[in-house]
């Protein structure tokens, strides 16, 4: 096994990116961090900047004008970084996919590891779409 | 002769809430003046919303904005109800007293929601974890009604889509009880605590001349003294037939802002216990709407932020002609240009902050020199500056004699 995956299964940094989502997604996963879910026990954190960060979690469909920028925030990132699609919309494109300002889904864009469906995924979704990402990095996948 | 330095503030932001991008000039501690760049969220909603039939258009509009994810929904039925005549000719009298308790009840969600990330951003984390605990009941709240804890897919053209079981009516009640001494606590909270005070009063002012310029709406307005508010103005729903008030504040700083929307959840809680009171034991909640003539028609809607419009245009097919949306979120972040102007940057967080918009946009700031691009400081330096000056305040009370 990688010991830089290694690493990442004690402890796992996210940095959101809300690219073009509306909002659902969001605040749930800024649920997640509040007293009833608490994923901080479980050594779970937002990161303040994405150079802090072990996994990128992604909502929303992304859109001409956000594709360059999520690229730019993946590049910018410490690798290895994993990515993590929250929410149908970065799955899919759930009902936006014909629309004119959206081009192509998360997996086209940057290598997705996890994906969150639901529209919006209640916390604990997102808790055990972490724990799976988990899992696969000790499996060495 | 001080030399400018442009801050700009996204578009990405690791807490929540969409990309957004503020330039502010400074010059030393000062802004001097503010650029907003919108469009990173476009989804051409609009365009799309004309490709879908009447039905299915409210699932795409409720997801225009999570957090006022029925008064989009609402806003959308009104216009096509108002082609058929009217909400109040055609909707159930069940149906009424429905839709307006779920659109009461996301106002309480949502400024809770604005109440825990403004605390979070002047450095009370306690405040802020306080009030998305108590907000955890109202979701609770809607997961019994609806089904789902944000989008709620309620509303249809001509009624709703679930009911109010009788057996679920004593739990809300209850759960409504043990929400309002949280209130209580949030408003001796704000109210009573001398820092707060010191932090917000006279910050980001909006003066009554500029709020009628800048045209904001809801919460914003109403704290700088514009008595406009949709539910009494052009009311919908059952609001007219119930007992409550418009909170109004003078001055237009962010301590109004917050004092306004904090009054505000012990009306919506009071809409609620009194719909819930007087709402039908039995009845249809659906009307069963087949065709939409051929007409124009408008909805308007008080949501947490302020007036939600929509325009509908139908030509009697089975697909609306022309939909236009106007959110209240785009006409009060304008008003930044002149709230925040003439602030500090440490300030700044909280001013942007306090219209509620799509606001968690400064936690991705980074300070750059104009002459050689370098970045000085980012987005958590920002709001930890907005934090120190809150701890240095504090320290300044404590340690004053008195």
């Amino acid at each position: 096994m990688d010991i830089r995956k290694k690493a990442l299964t004690k402890s796992i940094w996210v940095f959101h990116v809300s690219a073009g989502s509306c909002n659902n997604c969001d605040i749930e996963i800024f649920d997640c961090f509040t007293p009833r879910f608490d994923v901080e026990r479980l050594g779970i954190q937002l990161a303040g900047s994405v150079r802090h960060a072990d996994a990128l979690l992604i909502t929303g469909v992304i859109n001409k004008k956000t594709i360059p920028i999520v690229k730019k925030i993946y590049e910018q990132a410490p690798k290895p970084c994993m990515v993590i699609a929250c929410g149908i919309c970065a799955n899919s494109q759930h009902m936006f996919r014909f629309g004119y300002n959206v081009e192509k889904p998360l997996d086209k864009i940057l290598p997705v590891d996890v994906y969150i469906p639901g529209c919006p995924p209640k916390p604990e979704a997102i808790i055990s779409g972490i724990v799976k990402l988990i899992d696969k990095l000790k499996k060495g996948k | 002769m001080s030399h400018k330095i442009i801050v700009p503030i996204g578009p990405y932001h690791p807490l929540q809430d969409e990309p957004e991008f503020f330039q502010l000039y400074v010059e030393g501690e000062k802004v001097v003046d503010i650029d907003i760049i919108i469009g990173y969220n476009h989804r051409g909603i609009e365009k799309l919303s004309e490709s879908k039939h009447f039905d299915q258009v409210p699932f795409l509009v409720e997801r225009i904005c999570g957090i006022c994810s029925s008064s989009h929904p609402y806003a959308y039925c009104l216009a096509v109800e108002n082609i058929l005549g009217g909400e109040i000719n055609i909707v159930p009298e069940k149906a009424l007293y429905i839709r307006t308790i779920i659109d009461e009840l996301q106002r309480i969600h949502s400024h809770l929601l604005w109440l825990g990330l403004a605390g979070h951003f002047i450095g009370y984390n306690t405040v802020w974890m306080w009030a998305w605990k108590y907000r955890e009941p109202v979701l609770d709240m809607f997961e019994m009604v609806t089904g789902n804890r944000n989008n709620y897919a309620m509303f249809k053209i001509g009624g709703v889509r679930r009911d109010i079981k009788d057996e679920d009516i004593p739990l809300l009640r209850k759960m409504l009880d043990e929400l309002l001494p949280a209130v209580d606590l949030f408003r001796g909270a704000v109210m009573d605590d001398p820092v707060i005070k010191m932090r917000l009063k006279d910050v980001g002012t909006l003066t009554y001349q500029q709020a009628v310029d800048w045209c904001v709406v809801g919460p914003t307005a109403r704290a700088s003294g514009v008595n406009i508010d949709i539910r009494r103005d052009d009311p919908y729903g059952v609001t007219e037939r119930l007992d409550w008030n418009v909170i109004l504040e003078k001055d237009g700083d962010i301590f109004s802002k917050t004092i306004v929307r904090i009054l505000e959840l012990y009306e919506s809680i009071s809409i609620i216990r009194q719909s819930l009171d007087k709402m039908p034991k039995s009845g249809v909640i659906d009307a069963e709407v087949k065709d939409i003539p051929e007409g124009e028609g408008i909805g308007r809607v008080e949501a947490p932020r302020g007036e939600c419009f929509h325009y509908i245009k139908s030509d009697g097919t089975n697909q609306p002609v022309r939909h236009k949306v106007r959110s209240p979120s785009f006409m009060n972040v304008a008003s930044d240009k002149v709230s925040a102007v003439g602030g500090t940057i440490s300030d700044a967080t909280i001013t942007l902050a306090a219209v509620d918009p799509c606001y968690c946009c400064t936690e991705r700031v980074a300070v750059i020199n104009k002459i050689n691009n370098r970045k000085v400081m980012n987005g958590w330096d920002l709001v930890k500056l907005s934090q120190e000056k809150t701890l240095k305040l504090k320290e300044g009370y404590h340690g004053r004699p008195k």
